[in-house]
């Protein structure tokens, strides 16, 4: 084991939070130490630059290399420039090249090349003919009422086609013990499996180790083809850093989830760092150094996705989501200088949506730890922030986020990813008797639709109540029959290597249209709400409101209690019904982009929104329905109780700079003020742009202008010039808080 | 200082709007309610839907310490509750109560008025007031008349009474293109400023026309609509004056 560090539980067993415990450097001082980037980054970065230009120019897709399954062991290695790279190691064989992984779907992987104009090679075509992929599985099972209710959107996004993602391998495992010790240990663990009484789950159990270990193995290959020998811990900070990157391009190599989060490394790597500097072997210069070139490799990362995907998550994003900061148990800051140069690659590399860097919010978080993420904010608009201190008594210390919002303690916990029921259209197929309100066909069970012309708060929601128990059941069955199958065609031997055996399982569930759901319940109660029916299909297609009703977003319990009551609701109607592998059920009130989506598959509701309309992001109130200034809007969303909704709850607020303040000083005062406030009420995330609308609307009428405008829209940050046309303008659109 | 919370009041408050999230307001963040009705007819007013004596809605006292305190979890050690308007001061006793009963639970409290108001009524709301935010529109009386319809020594005495109170005082003026934009113009206020030894900033606001709209659905005519805004070339010059003045 490696030497001059403390001493540990992390020496008997695998603990990596045992080994930062008792070896890392709280820092509560301010920025000033950071450093510029090397000439070599500089070097680098002119080179990625360039390549992400002429990627821009080919319609998003650089390269695609058609003949070769994504895998770790599958493409010789690739660089960028080997004699200035630090950190080695490409998904492919050259850089911003994108791989095909037809695990998932082979049609997914056919339609993608297509799209780019590419065709998928014969070898891998013929190969997959004599495979079931994790598509393939899910159909074989899938009713008519999961593919009626898929089909229809009222359960959309379902990772069954693609890899499910939101797992997050502990890599920093691979650098603190090495390959062999992890081997050792998980052949340990399948000894002791063998040796218990052999049932389904036992020898399912025996089969994945016996994939992980294989995995492992492929890990060391896949290092040594890059001339790296990852067999034993890594012995200074370049290696540490390298080595927790191999364990990341090794999942991501093997997998193309939807979000593939790097966890929470920073305070991890610091330790190396600091060890390194104390040394005298390492300068500031070479830490940053260091960090900007691991982080340039993180943007370089890219899956191969179908148009119809970016619909639904636009921007091409990758999630590798970094949990930055928050406190420790015993009361010290887990901030250290590393965090610090994490967020400081937004300065040397310029902003960028990659990694998604999440300050885990803490109000005991040193003064000048905040004041320089709020300085980052208002000059990236690339971090979002979430509750330290309403997560930590949850997952104690060591946790980081899986995508935007989800949770779970890292190498511990991990989930299956279940994309979000909409539950604006489940009000519209309550109203309809179980009919879908524009392809007039019957998904859920059927009733006579609603009788009269006004509607009745009490009778709505008993309908309500009906339709939520149906949609509970199916959502449930779907994602079981999905997990199932991905665990058995598609299962993350890499990633789930780097976890403990015994791992404690989240089944995440989604809710999208929240604000249009609670709105249109505070309709029909406060205001008059009558029904418009469509003459040839007698379908309800459009009310009319007549009265005025408390909005969702306005601090006002009248609407706020019907939102989070309705987030209870669903979230116990999902608690009825078991799960595989005994996952835990959990809810997110999170939309991605696919609110635009959403909206377009969803009827004219009570609240006064028309048909094909978008919805509010995540847990978002309606646009320009706060009238009360961005306070009372974000009071509005604390509301949402976290304990139903530990999936997360994102909310995404965007603000034009002279409303914040009027010096920069007094911008960054104003915004740590505002995030304290927020988080000390419990809410759970907070996204935060700082800029003019107008600056937006000059990006999309000349994309060329700003072609690194950077924003977060719903748990992450996008290239704005990524996203589709329609979502660029429903994000002009949104409310951006002002000076009255 | 001991401040008691005052017994429930049956008097109300006319109110056009609020707004959680104010930071231009004073320090920090704060809560600012709008009053509703003002005396004054500036040219270049930006919140037209206020001026109405009439209009607006009722709200006690407890109704609106209620809206703060959901706020004051965001206030930090610098933010608190900040009266504006329309003109606060028109109100004087229910601004005065409002504001009493925000002392009592211990915020900051600030007043944004024009101070073309009644002595008497402003000495009561000024006794709760941590942070006077005065604009001081025009430094004349013949351009107070003209573009406001008041009374520049109104305004002046109660500058003063501001100061007998020893209220911190911000001072603040719209700088308007061919109206009040020469660097003479700037030294005057300064001027006025130097006359008051509780002044602690003065600050001037570019004229912009963002209100056109608010005049176009109230179907009154704007009347700088010809005005150009005051752009950073107008402000430079004066923001040097204002630099090297001393309060």
């Amino acid at each position: 084991m490696s030497t001059n560090f403390k001493e540990g539980t992390w020496n008997e067993k695998i603990d990596v939070r045992d080994f930062i415990q008792k070896n890392y450097t709280p820092y509560t001082g301010d920025a000033s130490f950071l450093a510029e980037p090397t000439k070599r980054t500089v070097g680098l970065r002119e080179k990625l630059d360039a390549l992400l230009a002429k990627e821009r120019e080919r319609g998003g897709v650089l390269d695609i290399k058609t003949d070769t399954v994504s895998s770790l062991l599958n493409y010789a290695p690739g660089y960028l420039d080997q004699e200035n790279e630090l950190i080695v190691g490409l998904q492919t064989d050259a850089p911003l090249r994108r791989g095909v992984n037809p695990f998932g779907g082979i049609k997914m992987a056919r339609e993608a090349c297509a799209a780019y104009g590419y065709i998928l090679s014969d070898i891998v075509e013929d190969e997959f003919q004599y495979r079931t992929t994790h598509n393939d599985g899910v159909y074989r099972v899938y009713t008519e009422e999961m593919r009626s209710a898929r089909r229809c959107g009222i359960i959309t996004g379902l990772p069954d086609a693609y890899g499910r993602g939101r797992i997050i391998g502990d890599y920093r495992r691979v650098a603190l013990y090495g390959i062999d010790k992890l081997i050792e240990e998980k052949q340990k663990d399948k000894k002791a499996v063998g040796e218990g009484s052999m049932d389904v789950d036992s020898i399912r159990l025996s089969e994945e180790l016996y994939q992980q270990i294989r995995f492992l193995g492929y890990l060391k290959d896949m290092a040594a083809l890059y001339g790296c020998d990852i067999s034993g811990p890594a012995k200074n900070a370049r290696e540490a850093v390298q080595w927790v990157y191999f364990g990341y391009l090794g999942a991501i190599k093997e997998q193309n989830g939807a979000a593939m989060s790097l966890g929470r490394v920073s305070t991890f790597l610091d330790i190396y760092i600091e060890r390194d500097i104390q040394a005298g072997v390492l300068t500031e210069e070479g830490a940053q150094e260091l960090i900007d070139q691991f982080v340039m490799k993180l943007r370089m990362a890219r899956h191969l996705r179908t148009p119809a995907y970016n619909e639904l998550f636009g921007g091409d994003p990758m999630w590798i989501t970094e949990a930055v900061g928050g406190m420790g148990e015993d009361g010290r800051t887990l901030v250290t200088k590393t965090s610090y140069r994490f967020l400081h690659t937004l300065h040397n590399l310029g902003a960028a949506p990659e990694p998604n860097l999440t300050i885990l919010w803490s109000t005991q978080l040193p003064e000048s730890f905040k004041k320089y993420c709020a300085s980052v904010s208002c000059g990236t608009c690339a971090i979002q922030y979430e509750n330290d201190d309403l997560m930590r008594p949850y997952y104690g210390d060591d946790y980081a986020i899986a995508c935007c919002v989800s949770a779970m303690r890292v190498g511990k916990d991990m989930q299956f990813f279940g994309a979000r029921a909409n539950l604006a259209k489940l009000l519209l197929l309550a109203l309809n008797g179980g009919r879908d309100e524009i392809k007039n066909i019957q998904i859920g069970p059927q009733t006579e639709p609603y009788p009269d012309e006004v509607l009745d708060y009490d009778a709505v929601c008993k309908r309500l109540d009906l339709y939520r128990d149906w949609l509970a059941k199916t959502y449930v069955n779907t994602m079981n029959v999905i997990h199932y199958m991905h665990d058995k065609y598609a299962y993350e031997k890499t990633q789930m290597a780097l976890h403990d055996t015994d791992v404690h399982r989240y089944m995440a569930f989604g809710a999208a249209g929240l604000s249009v759901l609670a709105d249109s319940l505070s309709a029909i109660k406060y205001a008059k709400v009558k029904c418009v029916r469509d003459a040839a299909t007698g379908l309800i297609c459009d009310f009319t409101v007549e009265g005025e009703y408390p909005a969702y977003g306005n601090d006002d319990d009248r609407v706020d209690s019907i939102a989070a009551g309705q987030i209870e609701l669903f979230h116990k109607a999902l608690q009825q019904h078991p799960l595989y592998k005994n996952a835990e059920h959990t809810l997110s009130v999170l939309t991605i982009t696919s609110n635009v989506v959403y909206g377009k598959k969803t009827g004219s509701t009570p609240d006064g929104r028309k048909v094909g309309e978008a919805f509010a992001p995540g847990a978002n109130p309606m646009h320009g329905r706060e009238k009360n200034g961005a306070i009372a809007a974000l009071n509005s969303v604390a509301k949402i109780p976290y304990a139903h909704c530990k999936d997360g709850i994102s909310n995404t607020f965007s603000i034009i700079p002279d409303a914040l303040g009027k010096t920069e000083q007094e911008r960054y005062g104003n915004l740590c003020a505002m995030l304290d406030g927020y988080f000390s009420q419990g809410a759970h995330h907070l996204n935060v742009n700082v800029m003019n609308r107008e600056m937006l609307v000059e990006a999309y009428n000349d994309p060329d202008k700003y072609p690194n405008l950077t924003i977060r829209v719903s748990g992450y940050a996008v290239n704005f010039h990524k996203l589709s046309r329609e979502q660029q303008r429903e994000v002009i659109q949104r409310t951006f808080h002002h000076a009255v | 200082m001991q401040y008691k919370v005052a017994a429930v009041s049956e008097n109300k408050g006319r109110i056009n709007a609020f707004q959680t999230f104010g930071t231009l307001e004073g320090p920090g963040i704060r809560f600012v309610v709008f009053f509703q009705g003002c005396a004054l007819r500036c040219a270049y007013c930006h919140n037209p839907e206020t001026w109405s004596m009439q209009e607006g809605t009722s709200y006690t006292v407890d109704e609106i310490i209620e809206k703060a305190m959901r706020c004051k979890p965001y206030f930090g050690d610098t933010g608190g509750i900040t009266l504006s308007g329309g003109e606060p001061l028109l109100q004087s006793a229910f601004a005065a109560e409002l504001l009493q009963a925000a002392k009592a639970r211990s915020l900051h409290t600030a007043i944004c008025t024009a101070g073309s108001a009644d002595l008497c009524g402003a000495r009561g709301v000024l006794e709760y007031t941590d942070l006077v935010i005065a604009d001081l529109k025009f430094t004349t009386d013949n351009a107070y008349r003209k573009y406001c319809r008041g009374s520049l020594q109104t305004v002046l005495d109660f500058l003063q009474l501001t100061e007998e109170m020893r209220r911190p005082l911000w001072l603040r003026q719209v700088i308007v293109p061919g109206i009040n934009d020469t660097p003479e113009d700037a030294a005057t206020l300064c001027g006025v400023a130097r006359r008051f030894s509780n002044v602690e900033k003065v600050e001037l606001l570019p004229f912009r026309k963002f209100c056109l709209e608010k005049y176009a659905n109230l179907g009154l005519p704007f009347p700088l609509q010809e005005t150009p805004e005051a752009d950073a070339e107008t402000m430079g010059p004066l923001l040097e004056v204002l630099g090297k003045c001393r309060f």
